[in-house]
């Protein structure tokens, strides 16, 4: 492709001459110094130092950190997790374990048996969250996770994942509700469908029974 | 003049005569100059640089590698640790790369969203790099300190777009995972404003500086043949005059849209790429105005495209943006599988660097690591 009209009009503004005046530049330079030092008692946004662990620096609604896990009510029935493995194979740096539970016929329990992240490989992207289907798996804000357990401290399991839907609802209140409401909404249309389900099977016995009456009627 | 001994030997050797002693320097590999772990190999007669060998590869983590055996998605939080001071900038190009490979389309927001991010990019480059170059010369501190705190600024306004500071996995193929959160355009509208003045106060700290004069001009020139020979690009080619520019050169996104000038210095030294810096952070501005005043409304991301399970055709693309250090490029090819079959970066810091030695050569010492500086690399990027 041809290069567009440029107008290189641009080029560095004068530049000042070495030796006119030795030593102006540096004055300059050191008074810029000095206002910024004299300003950063008194002018709030020159004044950035947060003094740590007594004071925190707000964290924005979207920060995000390391993943957990939700569940509605129970912490083992309730999870939302299925074991599909949808996040285990998308994840960047594979820090996510998944054991499907069986029961002892070997049929699929549709939960996890073992699900474990490991801190200390996970990369706090966020992709686990974003490719869940289940609603399930969602990034924490919680930054303080350091441990003086080198192995044992930074695998966290089922037990350390799993948290309830409220505090999801207090951390993201705007996701969580979005959430909720379309899990609602699912489960309401799937109840539906069962009634509607039920009524038919209903239905279509009561239909085969009065046929059958009627049947036995005529003979 | 003896020859220059080899290189790559461990002990500091003296060679020669007492009269024409050469003595080999190894500058790193811990920080030589903040820029990361990175080694030269100096072989010095006197103060002057007789030769210089560059070692890398301290960083390599296998980038290239690793993106061929996990998902075209999974690639994406990678791009963020190349360049690990510009990641909106890398997760753009490798967007590009995906969206040219498989043929897709990006609303018009998503594009203005880019936009946006990749500008307020290039200013947190450049100025973290302004306070980099002023450490090389040993201002250490003050300088480092004011464009951190400005930089902060703009990493605030990343955190409560993408949730994390640097490592920002924004782009998506197709377009932006999230949209800007209420208010954002808002501040970052605010923060446009105050930049000028930032600029002016950082202007006025170093420009004038006798100092940084004395150790910046007429260092570090090549001809501009040797630099367009050599593959450069970014502030260090159009510091020597030569007017290349992708967002001009090679139009990508909606930069056609825009009005914004490319400055251009005239000698090529270390001062020009310092200047060059500042001209184009003022520029950065003009688009950023623009951008933001026309920012419209309508969908942040494809809705057709299916975030599990995608799959491009077969086939091969390379896509190239004007990242803040130059020509920031991705290379895939597909065949047809959710991994890539090859993937490959050309990342503008590797590149710029090759030149280090043509530019040291018959400079003291203590240039080296302000043309190091003004090369403006990122181990991250240089090893991946």
């Amino acid at each position: 492709m041809e290069a567009q009209p440029n107008t290189p009009a641009t080029s560095p503004p004068d530049k000042p001459a070495r030796w006119v005046m030795p030593g102006l530049g540096l004055f300059q330079g050191l008074a810029v110094t000095g206002k910024n030092m004299v300003q950063s008692f008194y002018k709030k946004e020159r004044m950035t130092t947060v003094q740590y662990p007594e004071e925190r620096a707000p964290i924005s609604p979207n920060f995000r950190n390391f993943p957990f896990l939700v569940y509605d009510n129970d912490p083992k029935a309730g999870l939302r997790c299925t074991a599909c493995s949808i996040c285990e194979k998308e994840c960047p740096p594979q820090c996510i374990y998944i054991v499907l539970e069986r029961d002892e016929n070997g049929k699929s329990l549709k939960r996890p048996k073992v699900f474990d992240i490991d801190l200390s490989v996970c990369m706090n992207c966020g992709i686990c969250a974003e490719v869940c289907p289940f609603d399930s798996i969602y990034m924490d804000g919680e930054y303080e996770l350091s441990t003086d357990d080198r192995f044992g401290g930074l695998l966290f399991g089922l037990d350390r994942l799993s948290k309830s839907a409220e505090y999801h609802m207090k951390l993201r209140p705007e996701q969580a509700s979005e959430v909720m409401a379309r899990r609602k909404a699912d489960e309401e249309k799937k109840a539906a469908a069962a009634a509607a389900k039920i009524a038919k099977a209903k239905a279509d016995a009561e239909a085969k029974k009065a046929a059958a009456e009627e049947k036995g009627g005529e003979q | 003049m003896v020859s220059a001994p080899s290189t790559y030997s461990s002990a500091p050797i003296l060679e020669g005569s007492d009269a024409d002693q050469l003595l080999r320097v190894s500058l790193g590999p811990q920080h030589p100059s903040t820029h990361g772990v990175f080694r030269m190999n100096v072989v010095l007669d006197g103060e002057t640089v007789v030769s210089l060998k560059p070692v890398f590869g301290y960083l390599h983590r296998n980038h290239e590698k690793i993106a061929e055996g996990v998902t075209y998605l999974s690639s994406m939080p990678y791009t963020d640790r190349l360049d690990y001071i510009c990641p909106l900038s890398n997760n753009w190009a490798y967007a590009s790369a995906v969206e040219k490979l498989a043929g897709i389309e990006v609303p018009e927001r998503a594009e203005y969203m880019r936009v946006i991010l990749a500008e307020l990019t290039r200013l947190i480059n450049h100025t973290a790099f302004m306070g980099f170059i002023l450490g090389d010369m040993g201002a250490w501190g003050s300088a480092l300190m004011y464009a951190f705190r400005e930089r902060e600024l703009i990493l605030d306004l990343f955190e409560d777009l993408t949730g994390a500071r640097m490592m920002a996995n924004f782009m998506r193929f197709g377009g932006c995972r999230n949209d800007l959160p209420a208010g954002w355009a808002e501040k970052c509208s605010v923060l446009v404003d105050d930049y000028g003045p930032f600029l002016d106060e950082m202007e006025k700290f170093l420009v004038g500086n006798e100092i940084l004069l004395a150790r910046c001009q007429d260092v570090g020139q090549l001809p501009k043949e040797t630099l367009i020979n050599g593959g450069i690009t970014g502030p260090m080619l159009r510091a020597a005059g030569v007017n290349y520019d992708i967002r001009k050169a090679d139009p990508y996104g909606i930069y056609e849209r825009f009005s914004f000038r490319i400055p251009l210095g005239d000698k090529g030294d270390c001062y020009d790429r310092i200047m060059i810096r500042f001209l184009e952070m003022r520029e950065s501005l003009k688009i950023l105005r623009q951008a933001l005043d026309q920012l419209p409304d309508g969908d942040y991301v494809n809705p057709k495209i299916k975030i599990r399970n995608f799959k491009p055709p077969v086939g091969e693309a390379y896509a190239r943006i004007e990242g803040p250090k130059g020509e920031l490029g991705f290379h895939l090819i597909s065949d047809g599988t959710v991994n890539p079959y090859r993937y490959r970066v050309r990342p503008p810091s590797f590149i710029n660097l090759t030149l280090l030695e043509d530019m040291c050569l018959g400079l003291d010492l203590a240039d080296v690591v302000i043309i190091l500086g003004s090369i403006d690399i990122v181990l991250g990027e240089v090893d991946r």
